[in-house]
């Protein structure tokens, strides 16, 4: 899968303010970064959940090995 | 089939924080278990693991049961708090040492 199809499989979900794919090595070890204003008032688990759910199937057949997360909302995003 | 929802209901209960895992606390099989073992014992956490290549079967049923795709899979208290981003995450911004105490 490659990094352009899975920003795009994010953006088309939920809303974002910003997205950034990684690679960090073999194509198939991916970490996204997603600001989203959808992430406001869930917790971590729901937040994550949200980005790993898009990839059930990718993750199930190991296409994605490991994919890791980092969300945040528009407000932590700026408070950094 | 092995009843696996009472089992997890027990190992998650036996420790203050259970792992599951590829691999174990000493030998791990996976960079990810690997960082979430290096982070509870930097936290000070009282844990036990399951070494999920041991019972894929199992690893099946905590999948579902979560509704979380990946491992590991850690449990503070009997409650499930996601997988090794989210802990890293937590222990970085202390909330981790506060669930322990």
């Amino acid at each position: 899968m490659t990094l352009d199809k899975i920003k795009e499989r994010i953006e088309q979900a939920i809303p974002t303010t910003h997205v950034q794919i990684l690679d960090l090595g073999g194509g198939d070890h991916i970490r996204a970064i997603v600001v989203s204003p959808a992430f406001v008032g869930k917790s971590l688990i729901q937040q994550h959940k949200m980005i790993l759910d898009l990839f059930r199937k990718e993750i199930d057949s190991n296409d994605v090995h490991a994919l890791t997360v980092k969300t945040l909302t528009p407000e932590q995003f700026d408070n950094l | 089939m092995a009843d696996y929802k009472s089992l997890i209901q027990e190992q998650i209960k036996s420790r203050p924080v259970f792992v599951y895992m590829k691999g174990t606390p000493n030998m791990p099989m996976c960079g990810f278990s690997a960082r979430v073992v290096e982070v509870l014992k930097m936290a000070g956490a009282d844990f036990a693991h399951f070494n999920i290549m041991d019972d894929m079967s199992l690893f099946e049923e905590l999948k579902t049961m979560n509704q979380w795709p990946t491992s590991p899979q850690i449990f503070v208290k009997g409650e499930f708090v996601g997988g090794c981003d989210i802990v890293c995450e937590l222990f970085e911004t202390g909330e981790l040492q506060k669930m322990l105490a």
